[in-house]
């Protein structure tokens, strides 16, 4: 009997598919899979909800939901470098708006867009526990002190030119 | 060999502390000389990091705040000896901002390697929880009741009684969830224990599953904080190897699990309904209450809710008994407080103390007063929901009922300081902004009345209709008030209206002298 040719897979099918088996017999395993699938593919693509929600035996209108509600999930692909400038009252109190205008206009975009090189998204932040150091930003997982526009232009410089 | 302590906790390595860790051992190296290095937490005096501490035969000696340049010039004055250099600051434990703290639940903060189980030992650790196991889970939360400690999470709810409500509800499944969604503004200390002692956090949930019979515990943890990620999973997984978790704890026969589950961004996780909702995989939405969690919780079933702090107190209650622990505070605020000191001081950290200090002791004598030299105009206590307190009000002692009495609250301890430059009506703003990109949308005042809050401090700032505007206002803030849900529609009209109340003027309305001089 002849077979139907298979479809070629989705580019984030091994990222999905790995996420939803190593999470699916842990209890309420939803946040586990999208973080999963965050780390291994970018981000969690629209036509990937179908099939988490089919692994974990949930509706896609529930995978869709809590994709959207958290602001952690993203729908699109990114930049290399994410920068999270903290915004609350601590960083407030020693100048972060002037900081985050600087980053604006240094960087050319607004919060949530990404440079056009690709590089770097911005993004704004509510609190990174650094409050005795403010004005604070985290880069990825590596945290910045004290922050001031001249040494956000140098973590920036370096951030461009590492891939 | 000599010890050499340089912190990993996150305010330390955002001042560069790995590059100096990674300095000093090459610089170790290249001398020839046998030095260890040790990372622990931070001491919580933060203006001073990295802060390098050199252990000698007089005790610790402290060095900071030490850049990756100071390094060979350290090792070549002597500080492994001890000696002087212009960045050292002498025994760790004769400065004053420490040594004038009362350091309970942050006694190992700093002071021990966060994921050694056997530097834990050494410092008194799992003596709570031996003590317990040789305890009936009903004398357990007898004790803990008996302690008089209260919820520091925000909520002050006695801790006893939160407990006693499980141990009393039959059920097949109960669970300890630690609450580390640490999201209010100016507050660190849940991070600086999972990062500097996390240890102390895992005995404290575990003493608390054995009082009620739980076998399963979870610690949500907020996504911003991925060096507290590393430190609690290694130490918890050091705790798995020495018999301190799994299924026969210390040898009792008794089982409790433990996982971290880390969150995805969302402030109102902090809710501890909420945060039920995003363990079990939801979107974080508040629930109603009726059942508590208590009764009803994780996946339905009696589940225990803490704060970290509220954790980590209790293993020195079990060790030091209730009564050791209620001997500290005033009124009905027993114990101790791990207070944060942020934004606009000089001298910003963590200053743990008895509750019945007062804001002004806090802001001048710990924290030194502005760091841009400018008069302390306001300060927030109690993260993005606590109130505003102008300078009349600095005198008032840390201790929940004085400011409740002021309509502010003490919430989770953090103090954040604005100078004379702070324009007031701005943070009325923020406060209503803040609430509406954080609302979970389940409420109508929160979800429409923070997006309309908004738009009605920007008229009144403008000068439209500027009466009716304030009247609307306050009438917006008192359905948020009494119509919410919970705490973050509950509370956003504190920081809101106590703008409005202590700083008029910044509304472009007349100060209260002015007015009353007018009438």
């Amino acid at each position: 009997m002849p077979t139907e040719p298979a479809a070629p897979l989705a580019p984030w099918a091994a990222a999905v598919s790995a996420a939803i088996e190593a999470n699916k017999n842990r209890p309420g395993p939803l946040l586990l899979v999208l973080h999963a699938v965050q780390e291994g593919f970018g981000h969690v693509p629209p036509e990937s909800v179908e099939e988490i929600a089919r692994g974990l035996n949930l509706s896609r209108a529930e995978v869709h939901g809590v994709i959207s509600f958290y602001h952690d999930f993203r729908s699109a692909p990114s930049g290399r470098h994410h920068l999270k400038i903290c915004r609350a009252e601590s960083c407030q109190a020693v100048g972060a708006e002037a900081l985050v205008a600087h980053a604006k206009r240094a960087l050319g975009v607004d919060f949530h867009q990404t440079t056009p090189d690709g590089a770097i998204t911005l993004e704004p932040v509510y609190c990174l526990g650094n409050c005795a150091l403010s004005p604070a930003m985290l880069v990825g997982e590596e945290i910045h002190g004290r922050l001031t526009p001249d040494r956000f232009d140098a973590v920036v410089d370096h951030l461009r030119k590492t891939r | 060999m000599t010890r050499v302590y340089i912190p990993r906790d996150s305010g330390a390595l955002s001042m560069g502390a790995e590059a100096v860790a990674r300095a000093t051992a090459v610089e170790a190296a290249s001398r020839n000389v046998d030095v260890s290095i040790i990372r622990n937490g931070s001491r919580g005096l933060y203006w001073l990091e990295p802060l390098v501490e050199v252990e000698t035969p007089t005790g610790r000696i402290a060095y900071g705040p030490v850049t990756v340049r100071d390094v060979p010039e350290l090792f070549k004055a002597g500080f492994l000896q001890g000696k002087s250099h212009r960045l050292a600051l002498g025994p760790t434990a004769e400065i004053p901002y420490l040594k004038k703290q009362e350091r309970l639940t942050f006694a190992r903060v700093g002071i021990t390697d966060p994921v050694s189980v056997e530097d834990y030992e050494a410092h008194d650790g799992y003596r709570g929880l031996r003590k317990a196991l040789s305890m009936t889970g009903a004398a357990i939360v007898e004790e803990v009741t008996q302690s008089g400690l209260r919820g520091r999470g925000g909520a002050a709810f006695p801790t006893g009684i939160k407990w006693k409500t499980v141990l009393g509800t039959t059920a097949d499944q109960k669970y300890v969830v630690c609450n580390a969604d640490e999201g209010d503004s100016g507050t660190f200390s849940d991070r600086m224990i999972m990062e500097g002692d996390p240890l102390v956090l895992v005995e404290g949930m575990t003493i608390a599953a054995i009082a009620v019979g739980a076998t399963q515990g979870y610690i949500y943890l907020r996504s911003e904080y991925p060096h507290a990620l590393r430190t609690l999973k290694e130490a918890i997984q050091a705790a798995y190897q020495k018999g301190y978790l799994g299924s026969n704890i210390m040898g009792s026969g008794k089982r409790f699990d433990l996982e971290v589950r880390v969150g995805a961004g969302a402030y109102i996780c902090g809710e501890e309904t909420a945060m039920l909702d995003s363990l079990e995989g939801k979107r974080g939405m508040v629930r109603f209450k009726p059942p508590l969690p208590a009764i009803a919780g994780l996946f339905g079933k009696p589940t225990i809710i803490n704060n970290v702090i509220s954790l980590a107190s209790v293993p020195i209650i079990l060790d030091k008994g209730g009564a050791f622990y209620r001997d500290f505070g005033m009124g009905r605020s027993r114990g101790t407080l791990p207070i944060q000191l942020a934004g606009n001081l000089k001298h910003g950290g963590l200053v743990e103390r008895a509750f019945g200090v007062t804001l002004r002791e806090l802001l001048y004598d710990y924290g030194g007063g502005s760091l841009s030299g400018r008069p302390i105009r306001a300060v927030q206590v109690g993260g993005p929901l606590g109130a505003y307190l102008p300078e009349s009000q600095f005198d008032t002692p840390f201790d929940y009922e004085a400011f409740i009495a002021l309509n502010a609250m003490l919430g989770h301890g953090g103090v954040v300081a604005f100078d004379d430059t702070v324009d007031m009506a701005e943070m009325a703003r923020y406060a209503m902004e803040f609430c509406a990109i954080e609302s979970c949308g389940k409420c109508t005042p929160c979800r429409i009345g923070s997006t309309r809050g908004a738009e009605v401090i920007d008229r009144i700032v403008a000068g439209t209709d500027r009466d009716r505007n304030v009247e609307l206002i306050r009438d917006l803030c008192d359905t948020m008030l009494n119509g919410s849900l919970c705490a973050l529609g509950g509370m956003t009209p504190f920081p809101v209206l106590s703008a409005l109340n202590h700083f008029p003027e910044d509304f472009g309305l007349p100060t209260p002298a002015l007015a009353s001089a007018g009438r």
